[in-house]
C-alpha cells in the first residue's frame, strides 16, 4: 500500500527518482523533492508523534518552518554509525533523501501506545502555572522527588548521547545587499538591486529552491506568465549574474546589530553522497550594507474543541501537499475558515479530484467573490458556521459544525466525516527578523496583525511580512525595496479574513480541549486562567502559560494569544502589547554555532618550544592560560607527590632546569623608558645601572597589586620586562593604556616579546658549572656577574640575554635565548648536568621551592584586593617617588587602617597534614555559625626540604599575630595552626649569591 | 557585532576591539593633592547615561590605538569615532554634560 | 671556556610540508628575520626609506623591494620581513639610518610564524574565522593589517589577487595552521 495518497500526477517532484526512508522502522517510498511531512502523507501516516505535556496524538501541522508538532529524530548517516542523530527535525522541512532513519518522539512504549498519554486524562492537574502551584509543598521533595522527575519529564525528543560526527563550517561573507526570502517579493527584490553588476548581493532562502509561495501556486500569472515560469526566469537571471549568491536551504535566523544577519546553510542533509569532509551546515555572518526583508506570511490556526487531532492542518499547507507535492492528505477534505485564501486551497484540491467541504465562519454577506467561484465548482459552502469539535483520536474522522445565529447563539450541531481538515484563522506576517532588528512594530488592524513600523537599521521590509497579499503588489513591492519602481500585472489574489480567536462554542468552555500552542500543549483555557488570575500583558501570559515560548516561538500561536487576552481584558491588541522576537528564528544545531572550534581547534594550545622536550620525558602538563606548562616529570612508578619531592630536593642539592619560556616579556624602549618604568612601577628605576635586574611590582590606579616581575635594564634606554604568565597580555595593555591616553608625549615603545625568547631556568648550587662551558662574550664570575644582573652574550653560539635571578632562593640562571633555538641549548645543557646530577623540573616544583622562601604569586597570595604592604612588601614602594600608578589610592582610608588581611605562614599541627588551599581560618570554633572568618589560605604543599607541610594565609592583622594558634577548616571540621613568618626556608637568603 | 569605524584603519569589526569604559576622564595632575572623596570620584564613579556616551576603545587586534567614541547606549549606534586627545564632537541634543566625575578635564 | 661555535640549528615551528586542498595550498614559510620597528610617523615621513624598507606607506598597506618587505600595521608601527641571514646586518643598518632620531627596533623573528596560503577559494577560506571583507575592491593587493583568525591574533597581507600571507606568534601557529586547514576542507571536491 505504498504512497496510496500519492496523487497521480503534477508536483515539483521527480518520479524518476524513487526513495526509501524509514519512520520507526518502517519503509516508506517517495520521490526526490519530497519532504519527510509530504512522504508520511502519501503513506497515510498521519499520526507522527505525541505532544509535549499530554502526550496527545499529533500529525502534520504545517508544510513548512512553522510546524509546532511534527517532530523526528532524525538519523542522517546510520552507515557511518553512531553521532549523526539529531532530535526536532521538523517533519515538514526536512528533505527527504534514500537512506534517513526517522523516529517519532516523547511516548513510551510505541507512538502508538504511549502510556504518558494518562497526562492526558489527568490535565484538570496540568493547568496554567501548574509548576508554581503543585511543586511548593513539601520543601523536601525539591530535591529528592519533584525534580528528578521534572528532569525526566522535560525536554523534547532525546538529546544525542555521543559527540556529533559531523563537520560544521564558518563564513563571514559581506555584501551591499541581503535579501531574506526568495519568494516573489524576494525574488523581484534581489533581481532589481543586483542590476547594477557593482552590488554584491546574497539571496538566502530556507527552501530547497527559490519560488517560496509560488511553488505551489498553478494558477496564478505574473506578467501574463504562469508564476513557476517567472520564478525559472527570475533565478536563472539571477544565476547569470556574478554579484548574485543564491544561498537555497539557508534560514537566516538571527538579525544582529549593524545589519549583521546570521544564518545556517544546510549544505549536506539532503545528499546522498556527501563527501566526509563536506560540512554538515555552514554559518554565515553576513554584513550586508542593507537588508530587504522579504519573509513571507503565517498561517493562523483555527481555536476549537480537539483542533490538535492528527489529519487537522492548515488550509494553505493543504494546498502546499496537493500542488508541490502531489499529495493528497485526505480523500475528504473539510476546509474551515474565516477568509479568502482557504478557498483557492480548497478549489485546488478539489481540481485534483479531492472531496472537499467549506465551512466559513463568515456570514454570506460577508463573503467575497470567492464564495460563488467555489459553489461553481460544486463544492458545498456553510458560511456562517462554528467549529465546536473534531471526532476522532489517532486521526480526525469528522468534524463537528454548527451555525451560528444573528443573535450569536450556536445551532444544532452537525457532523461532516472526514479524514483531513484544513484550517485558516487568517494570516500573519512574519515580522520576527525585523522586530530583531530593533525595529518598532505597529498593529494594524485592517490586516489584525503587527507589521513592520520605523526601521532602526539599513532595513526594508517587502510583500507579505509587511502585511501585502495581493501578488501585484508583493511583487512590485518586492521591486521597489530592490530599487526599482516597476509596474507588475498580476491575477488577482483571494485575500482577507475575518479575526476569529476562539471559535463559539454550545459546550462548556471548562471542558474544551482547543489548543492555542501545540508545542507547548497550551489551551485557550490555560490562558483565560491565567486572565482570570490577573496576569495582563502578554509577557506574563507567556511565561506564566508558557505559550510562545516553546521551539517554534509561537509562529502559529502568537496571534491568537494575544487576540484571547485582548478579547477577555476588552482591550485592543496592542494594549496588551506583543512579545519581543528573538534569535534565532528556528532552531539551530550546537554545531553550526560552534563551526570549527572543537576538539583541537576549541581554544589555541599554546605550547612552548620546549614543549616536545617535556613531552619525550614523560612529563604530566598543566594548563596555565591557554600554555600547556610542564607540570613535574614523573619517573617510572612515581606518583606526583613523589616526584615533586624528588625535583624540590635536587635543584636545592644540585640543580634543575626549568621551562619558563611562558612568562611575559615586554621590551620597553625610548629615551623616557626609565621615566615611564617609574610611573607604571611602584619602585624608582632612575638609578637602576644598565647590566642589573629588579623585582618590580605593578599596581592598578585603586592600589592593588596587578602583576610582578624581574625587570632588566639593557641600557639607558632599553628596559627587558617579565610579567606573569597569566598577566602577559593584560600588563602590555595596561602600559599601552597609560601610555597613549594619559602619557603621550613620552618616547616609549612597549613590543611584546614573549614570544621571541625562549627561557631555560637552571636552579641549583651547581647552575653555574652546568652552563660555564657553553657561555662565550659573558664573565659568570659571581664579583662580575652577580645576583640579580643581566649580561648579553652567547650561549652554545647562539645569543642570550643571560639573567642571573632566583624563584628558588638557589643560584640560579634564566637563559633567554631566540625560541627557534630554545630545543638544542636545552639538549646541550641537558647532557652535560645529566652528569651532574640535574633534574628537570615542572611547575609544581617550582611552587613549592618558591613557598619555602615566602616569594608570592600574584593571583595565588593576591586576588585583586591585596596592597603591598598586605603582603609585607612596603619596602618596594617608593617614598620619594611624586606619583604612580596606583601611589595615591594606598592612602586612601581602607588601605592604611587596621583590620586588612597581612600574609603570614601557617605551620599546620600536623606535619603530614597539608591545609587545603582556600580554606578558611577562625579564631576558636567556639562561636555560633556564621562564624567570623579572619583569614584564608592562599598557598599550602608539603615542603620536602623543611620534611614538613608548610602553608602562606592572608590573615586579618597577620603580622601582629606570629606565635598564634588559628583553627583552619579543613573537609571534615577544623585543624589547629600555628602563625609564622612566611619564609620556611633559610630565612637569612644568602644561597642565591653564591 | 558592531562595526566601529577605527580612526586609523576604517570601518572594522568589533571583534577586533576592546572597550575601554567611559571617555574624558583624565588622570589628574597631581594626585597627592586630591582629598580622599576627589580621588574616589575619579577612580569610580561614571555617568552610565541612557544615549550618547562617550567612551573609549582601542583596536587591538588592528593598529593597536586608542581612540574614542560617541555611542548611543540604547540602539547601540556609534555617532562618531575621534582621535585621543580631542574633544567630544557635538552629539547634538543628546549630549551629556562632560566627565563630571572627573576633578579635572582634559580638552 | 669551550669554543662551541654555534651548533644549534633553527627548528621550524610547523612542518615543512603544504597542505593542498582543492585548489587552496597552505605552505609555512621558512625561516626569515622580523623586526617590530615604531618610531613616530612624522619621523617615518621624514626618512621615507630605512634599509630598503619603505616607511612612507599609508596605514595597513605592505612594500616589498627585492627581498625586504615592511608592513604599516599602524600609525608608528611597522613589521620589517627580510632574508634570515642578514638578522643583524639589517638591524645595525636600521639603526644606524635613523641615527639620533627616536624609535625602537625589535627583533621578533622568532616570535612570528609565516603562513602563505593560495588559490582561487583562499580568501573564503581564510573567512571561516576572519571577519574582514577580503574582497578586492575592500581588501586590495598590498593591503596588510593585524585581524582576528578564529581565536587567534593574525597579521594577514594580500600578496596577489589569490595569495595571502598569514603571520602568527609561534604558540599560535599550530591552531592557525590547523585553522586554515579545516576550513579549506570546504572547497575539496564536492559532489551531489
Amino acid at each position: 500500500m505504498s504512497q496510496t495518497y500519492r496523487l497521480p500526477q503534477g508536483g515539483r517532484i521527480d518520479r524518476s527518482q524513487p526513495l526509501t526512508v524509514r519512520f520507526n522502522g518502517k519503509a516508506l517510498q517517495g520521490y526526490r523533492g519530497d519532504t519527510l511531512a509530504s512522504i508520511l502523507l502519501a503513506n497515510g501516516q498521519h499520526l507522527v508523534g505525541r505532544s509535549f505535556k499530554y502526550h496527545r496524538p499529533r500529525g502534520i501541522l504545517s508544510h513548512g518552518s512553522d510546524e509546532p508538532s511534527a517532530l523526528l529524530s532524525v538519523n542522517w548517516r546510520a552507515e557511518r554509525g553512531p553521532g549523526f542523530t539529531d532530535p526536532n527535525n521538523r517533519a515538514s522541512v526536512v528533505e527527504a533523501r534514500e537512506g534517513l532513519e526517522t523516529r517519532s518522539q516523547n511516548h513510551w512504549p510505541s507512538l502508538e501506545f504511549d502510556l504518558g498519554a494518562v497526562n492526558d486524562l489527568l490535565s484538570p492537574i496540568f493547568v496554567a502555572g501548574f509548576y508554581y502551584k503543585t511543586f511548593m509543598w513539601p520543601r523536601k521533595f525539591w530535591d529528592s522527588v519533584y525534580e528528578p522527575v521534572i528532569r525526566a519529564a522535560a525536554g523534547l525528543g532525546k538529546a544525542p548521547e555521543v559527540p556529533d560526527g559531523d563537520r560544521y563550517s564558518n563564513r563571514h561573507a559581506h555584501c551591499d545587499v541581503l535579501v531574506v526570502g526568495a519568494g516573489p517579493a524576494g525574488l523581484a527584490a534581489a533581481l532589481a538591486a543586483s542590476k547594477d553588476g557593482a552590488a554584491r548581493v546574497i539571496l538566502a532562502d530556507e527552501g530547497r529552491e527559490p519560488g517560496g509561495a509560488l511553488l505551489h501556486d498553478l494558477g496564478s500569472t505574473i506578467d501574463g506568465k504562469p508564476a513557476s515560469d517567472w520564478v525559472a526566469e527570475a533565478v536563472a537571471t539571477l544565476d547569470a549574474r556574478e554579484n548574485v549568491v543564491v544561498l537555497p536551504r539557508t534560514t537566516a535566523f538571527g538579525y544582529y546589530n549593524h545589519n549583521h544577519v546570521v544564518m545556517v546553510e544546510r549544505v549536506a542533509d539532503h545528499r546522498v553522497d556527501a563527501a566526509a569532509g563536506l560540512p554538515r551546515e555552514r554559518l554565515w555572518q553576513v554584513r550586508a550594507g542593507r537588508v530587504i526583508l522579504a519573509t513571507g506570511s503565517h498561517e493562523r490556526p483555527l481555536v476549537f474543541a480537539n483542533n490538535d487531532r492528527p489529519g487537522i492542518m492548515l488550509a494553505e499547507s493543504v494546498r502546499v501537499f496537493v500542488n508541490r507535492y502531489a499529495v493528497a492528505p485526505g480523500r475528504r477534505i473539510v476546509f474551515a475558515t474565516s477568509g479568502a485564501s482557504a478557498y483557492t486551497a480548497a478549489l485546488d484540491a478539489r481540481r485534483a479530484g479531492i472531496d472537499v467541504t467549506l465551512v466559513d465562519l463568515r456570514l454570506e454577506e460577508d463573503c467575497g467573490p470567492e464564495l460563488g467561484e467555489l459553489r461553481a465548482v460544486g463544492v458545498e459552502v456553510l458560511t456562517g458556521h462554528t467549529v465546536v469539535d473534531a471526532t476522532g483520536r489517532k486521526r480526525v474522522t469528522g468534524l463537528v459544525v454548527a451555525p451560528i445565529g444573528r443573535d450569536g447563539r450556536v445551532g444544532a450541531r452537525r457532523t461532516l466525516p472526514c479524514d483531513a481538515v484544513g484550517m485558516s484563522g487568517g494570516w500573519t506576517p512574519a515580522v520576527h527578523l525585523f522586530s530583531q532588528s530593533r525595529g518598532k512594530l505597529r498593529f494594524d488592524v485592517e490586516l489584525d496583525a503587527f507589521v513592520p513600523g520605523q526601521s532602526v537599521q539599513a532595513e526594508t521590509s517587502a510583500g507579505a511580512c509587511r502585511g501585502l497579499y495581493d501578488l501585484a503588489a508583493v511583487v512590485a513591492d518586492g521591486f521597489r525595496a530592490g530599487g526599482a519602481e516597476q509596474p507588475v500585472e498580476a491575477s488577482a489574489s483571494r485575500t482577507g479574513f475575518q479575526p476569529a480567536r476562539v471559535l463559539p462554542t454550545d459546550a462548556d468552555p471548562a471542558k474544551v480541549r482547543a489548543f492555542i500552542d501545540f508545542q507547548n500543549d497550551v489551551t485557550a483555557k490555560d490562558i483565560k486562567l491565567a486572565v482570570r488570575e490577573g496576569f495582563e500583558s502578554i509577557e506574563h501570559v507567556k511565561r506564566y502559560t508558557t505559550t510562545g515560548m516553546a521551539t517554534d516561538q509561537g509562529k502559529t500561536s502568537n496571534m491568537n494569544a494575544l487576540g484571547l487576552v485582548a478579547g477577555l481584558l476588552d482591550k485592543e491588541i496592542p494594549a496588551v502589547g506583543t512579545t519581543t522576537f528573538r534569535p534565532p528564528y528556528t532552531p539551530v544545531t550546537f554545531g553550526a554555532l560552534i563551526g570549527p572550534s572543537r576538539d583541537a581547534l576549541f581554544e589555541p594550545v599554546r605550547k612552548t618550544a620546549l614543549h616536545q622536550w617535556a613531552e619525550s620525558q614523560g612529563a604530566a602538563f598543566e594548563n596555565v592560560a591557554l600554555w600547556k606548562r610542564a607540570w613535574y616529570f614523573p619517573k617510572a612508578g612515581e606518583d606526583m607527590h613523589r616526584a615533586v619531592s624528588r625535583e624540590c630536593k635536587a635543584v636545592r642539592e644540585t640543580v634543575g632546569i626549568f621551562d619558563a619560556s611562558t612568562l611575559g616579556k615586554i621590551e620597553v624602549v625610548g629615551p623616557d623608558a626609565a621615566e615611564f618604568m617609574n610611573r607604571i612601577y611602584t619602585n624608582a628605576w632612575t638609578k637602576l645601572e644598565p647590566g642589573r635586574c629588579r623585582y618590580g611590582l605593578m599596581l592598578r590606579e585603586d592600589g592593588y597589586v596587578m602583576d610582578d616581575g624581574v625587570v632588566a635594564r639593557l641600557a639607558h634606554d632599553r628596559f627587558h620586562v617579565t610579567t606573569t604568565t597569566g598577566g602577559a597580555a593584560r600588563v602590555l595593555q595596561h602600559m599601552e593604556d597609560y601610555l597613549q591616553t594619559e602619557w603621550p608625549e613620552l618616547d616609549v615603545f612597549l613590543t611584546s616579546i614573549t614570544e621571541q625568547w625562549a627561557v631555560i631556568a637552571l636552579q641549583g648550587p651547581k647552575a653555574r658549572e652546568v652552563i660555564a662551558p657553553f657561555v662565550s662574550d659573558i664573565d659568570l664570575d659571581p664579583a662580575a656577574f652577580p645576583h640579580m644582573a643581566v649580561r648579553t652574550g652567547y650561549i652554545c653560539g647562539v645569543p642570550t640575554r643571560l639573567f642571573r635571578v632566583s624563584f628558588t632562593g638557589e643560584l640560579g640562571y634564566e637563559i633567554n635565548v631566540p625560541a627557534d633555538y630554545a630545543e638544542s641549548v636545552w639538549k646541550t645543557l641537558w647532557e652535560r648536568g645529566q652528569t651532574l646530577g640535574m633534574v628537570p623540573y615542572g611547575t609544581e616544583t617550582m611552587h613549592v621551592l618558591r613557598a619555602e622562601k615566602g616569594y608570592i604569586i600574584v593571583g595565588q597570595e593576591t586576588d585583586g584586593t591585596v596592597s603591598p604592604d598586605d603582603l609585607g612588601l612596603g619596602g618596594l614602594v617608593s617614598k620619594v617617588k611624586p606619583d604612580f600608578i596606583g601611589k595615591r589610592s594606598l592612602a586612601r582610608p581602607d588601605l592604611v587602617g587596621s583590620g586588612r588581611k597581612q600574609l603570614v605562614g601557617l605551620l599546620g599541627k600536623d606535619p603530614a597534614e597539608v591545609l587545603d588551599e582556600g580554606a578558611q581560618i577562625v579564631a576558636t570554633p567556639d562561636q555560633p555559625v556564621p562564624m567570623t572568618m579572619i583569614g584564608h589560605v592562599t598557598s599550602s604543599y608539603h615542603s620536602p626540604n623543611c620534611g614538613r607541610s608548610i602553608a602562606m594565609a592572608m590573615l586579618v592583622d597577620g603580622r601582629s599575630r606570629i606565635g598564634e594558634t588559628l583553627y583552619v577548616t579543613t573537609p571534615s571540621g577544623f585543624t589547629t595552626a600555628t602563625v609564622c613568618e612566611p619564609v620556611f626556608f633559610e630565612p637569612k637568603g644568602e644561597r642565591f649569591n653564591a | 557585532m558592531l562595526v566601529i569605524t577605527c580612526p586609523n584603519c576604517g570601518d572594522r569589526p568589533e571583534l577586533e576591539f576592546r572597550c575601554g569604559g567611559e571617555a574624558h576622564i583624565a588622570r589628574p595632575q597631581t594626585p597627592a593633592e586630591l582629598d580622599d572623596g576627589q580621588w574616589g570620584a575619579f577612580l569610580f564613579t561614571r555617568t552610565n547615561p541612557k544615549g550618547v556616551h562617550a567612551e573609549r576603545w582601542i583596536h587591538q587586534h588592528g593598529c593597536g590605538r586608542w581612540f574614542n567614541a560617541l555611542r548611543d547606549t540604547v540602539s547601540d549606534r556609534l555617532i562618531a569615532t575621534y582621535p585621543m586627545g580631542t574633544p567630544r564632537p557635538d552629539a547634538g541634543a543628546g549630549a551629556a554634560p562632560s566627565s563630571p566625575a572627573s576633578p579635572t578635564s582634559q580638552p | 671556556m669551550l669554543e662551541t661555535g654555534r651548533l644549534a640549528r633553527r627548528a621550524a615551528v610547523l612542518p615543512a610540508a603544504s597542505v593542498t586542498r582543492g585548489a587552496v595550498v597552505i605552505r609555512p614559510l621558512g625561516a626569515q628575520s622580523r623586526f617590530s620597528l615604531r618610531t613616530r610617523p612624522a619621523t617615518a615621513e621624514a626618512l621615507g626609506t630605512v634599509a630598503g624598507f619603505t616607511l612612507a606607506l599609508p596605514i595597513n598597506r605592505m612594500s616589498t623591494a627585492g627581498e625586504r618587505t615592511s608592513l604599516r600595521l599602524g600609525p608608528d608601527e611597522w613589521l620589517l620581513i627580510g632574508p634570515e641571514a642578514e638578522t643583524d646586518e639589517l638591524a645595525e643598518a636600521v639603526s644606524a639610518e635613523f641615527g639620533e632620531r627616536v624609535f625602537s627596533l625589535v627583533d621578533v623573528s622568532h616570535r612570528n610564524v609565516g603562513i602563505e596560503i593560495t588559490g582561487r577559494n583562499a580568501a573564503h577560506v581564510l573567512n571561516a574565522g576572519c571577519p574582514l571583507d577580503l574582497a578586492e575592491a575592500a581588501f586590495p593587493v598590498g593591503m596588510a593589517t593585524r585581524t582576528v583568525l578564529g581565536k587567534a591574533e593574525i597579521v594577514l597581507a594580500r600578496t596577489g589577487v589569490d595569495a595571502w600571507r598569514v603571520e602568527c606568534w609561534r604558540s599560535f601557529a599550530t591552531y592557525v595552521h590547523g585553522f586554515l586547514g579545516e576550513g579549506a576542507l570546504d572547497f575539496v571536491a564536492v559532489t551531489g
